[in-house]
């Protein structure tokens, strides 16, 4: 197996002031996250999942552990950059993210970084824009433009940088359901192109569309498998303060009214298609 | 209302004046500010408001908007002419008890009253047909070749491109601080000065607070995206000189020299 991530016993802690003990964000993790997959990370808040994220792509360095990304140690000071070309990342709020007036040098604000030609540039920043259908804001200013679409342009500004993975921390919370929606599109769209994604949330619904889902309870890993595995587990996903998706909730509902709706059923249109071919 | 101001009072256009490499605009804005202070005649006045008035016309930024913009320093040229007026001897022509005006004193005036509004004319123009961002990527260029003596070029550019991103996103807060205390019964607009000025302390407090909680963010989105300072960067517009940009310094060449052989003869 490939793997692009390699988490090997990884913890980190932080202390919140100079007196107070330390505190284990994330406790003994081994992780692999595979080439070209689509990992969903799951928990409530403080169960560690950004703080594993930032890790993923060296802004936070492990107090124990190690992490490679596509074979290179974060902690290596040498290998910082090239970490954080493979593994681009997309935070929560869009407009604390997005560093120049214009939407356009915004986006080329990574290549430029990195030392990428100007006529380079240029194609970049113009197919990522189209990618992310953002082509005709281009010279737009950010502030003029809805959380989606800022959000659009963050995604643009990494995906210019050609990195292998993304980490998404939470790309949708400040969001409404429409830029959402949008969002969750790209993110598919960049997966099939071959992007591994790393989607870092808390709404279960967006869980279901990845390959693989890793439930965080306390700085620990509570579960890991594909969505169908993971989510049969309704109680111990309720003992971690979760809920479950949607269509799981349903069909356990379903089931204690005597009609047999199999386990493996986590996403609408299935549990559409099998109601409708209920008899 | 408080997302009406626009900073630098940019007017979007599209002529040639527009267009020129800001380099060559922040050395022409330059060379006139030096050249208003040297001439000392109503002629070279004369010859520099005709350039002026030239730069305007082609630049379609219309009249009344340029003028509008001297407003704010109304008081200031009014004051700066009273006080020539009044406080020059010489040549009495007219007298009022302790006011007297003299014919030294009021050529003065009118000539300091030229040269601040040409001055400020002049120097609004740079603004008025630059996008800010050409601006601070002009200043950036200009300034490296001070890299050498330890001035932080890109740094200082860096800076005035993330202000000018975030002003609109603190404005927003403001005004989000200010519903939000409103709400709870705030009260910005009566009572004397000082009681006012007290009343923006709950404003500013929170607004600090969400300013470092940005930088922070920002500063980390940056280091994300491979920012590591002006070194190794390159830029997806390249400055470079183009032909109108070679005209617009031979045309200034040309004005030099009418001024500083003007300021000779006369």
């Amino acid at each position: 197996m490939d793997n692009i991530i390699t988490i090997e016993n990884l913890t980190f802690e932080y202390t919140r002031g100079e007196e107070s003990d330390p505190v284990k964000a994330i406790d003994n993790i081994s992780l692999e996250i595979e080439r070209g997959s689509f990992t969903a990370i799951i928990g409530k808040n403080g169960s560690g999942k950004s703080t594993l994220a930032k890790n993923l792509n060296g802004l936070l360095l492990p107090t124990e552990g190690a992490v490679y990304v596509n074979g290179y140690d974060t902690r290596d000071d040498d290998n910082i950059w090239n970490v954080r070309q493979t593994a681009g990342m997309v935070f929560q709020n869009p407009d604390n993210q997005l560093v120049s007036a214009i939407v356009e040098d915004d986006v080329a604000f990574g290549p430029e970084n990195l030392g990428v030609d100007p006529a380079e540039i240029r194609r970049r920043v113009d197919k990522a824009l189209e990618d992310v259908n953002m082509g005709q804001y281009k010279k737009k200013a950010p502030h003029l433009l809805s959380g989606g679409q800022k959000q659009r342009i963050a995604i643009a500004g990494v995906v210019a940088m050609k990195p292998k993975c993304i980490i998404f921390d939470e790309p949708t919370a400040m969001l409404d359901p429409k830029g959402r929606g949008e969002i969750m599109s790209i993110i598919d769209e960049l997966h099939k192109e071959g992007i591994t994604v790393i989607l870092i949330t808390h709404f279960m619904d967006e869980a279901v569309r990845a390959d693989r889902v890793i439930i965080m309870n306390e700085g620990r890993i509570l579960l890991d498998g594909t969505p169908r595995q993971v989510f049969r587990q309704e109680e111990l996903i309720r003992s971690a303060n979760l809920d479950v998706p949607l269509m799981v909730e349903m069909g356990a509902k379903l089931r204690e009214r005597g009609i047999d709706v199999p386990a493996d059923i986590i996403t609408e249109e299935k549990m559409v298609e099998f109601i409708c071919q209920y008899e | 209302m408080i997302r009406d101001i626009t900073i630098g009072q940019y007017f979007p256009g599209n002529s040639v004046i527009h267009r020129l490499d800001p380099r060559v605009k922040i050395i022409a804005t330059l060379l006139f500010i030096i050249e208003i202070f040297i001439v000392d005649n109503f002629l070279g006045f004369a010859v520099a408001g005709l350039c002026l008035g030239a730069v305007i016309a082609v630049s379609r930024v219309p009249l009344g908007y340029i003028v509008r913009g001297l407003k704010p320093i109304l008081i200031i040229l009014l004051f700066t002419f009273a006080l020539n007026m009044f406080m020059i001897d010489g040549h009495i022509l007219w007298q009022w008890g302790f006011l007297k005006i003299t014919a030294e004193g009021l050529r003065t005036a009118v000539f300091m009253a030229i040269r601040l509004i040409l001055l400020i004319i002049g120097s609004s123009m740079l603004t008025l047909c630059t996008r800010p961002l050409s601006l601070t990527d002009g200043i950036e260029r200009l300034l490296s070749p001070f890299k050498k003596i330890g001035l932080p070029a890109h740094e200082i550019a860096m800076m005035m491109t993330i202000a000018l991103r975030f002003i609109p996103t603190l404005l927003e807060e403001t005004d989000k601080i200010m519903k939000a205390q409103q709400a709870r019964g705030a009260d910005f607009e009566t009572g004397n000065l000082i009681h006012r000025a007290k009343s923006l302390i709950p404003i500013l407090v929170p607004l600090f607070v969400s300013a470092f909680r940005i930088a922070q963010d920002l500063a980390m989105a940056m280091e994300a995206r491979c920012y590591r300072g002006g070194e190794h960067r390159t830029r997806m517009n390249e400055m470079k000189f183009k032909g109108r940009d070679y005209a617009a310094f031979a045309l200034l060449a040309l004005f030099l020299a009418v001024i500083i052989v003007e300021s000779r003869i006369f």
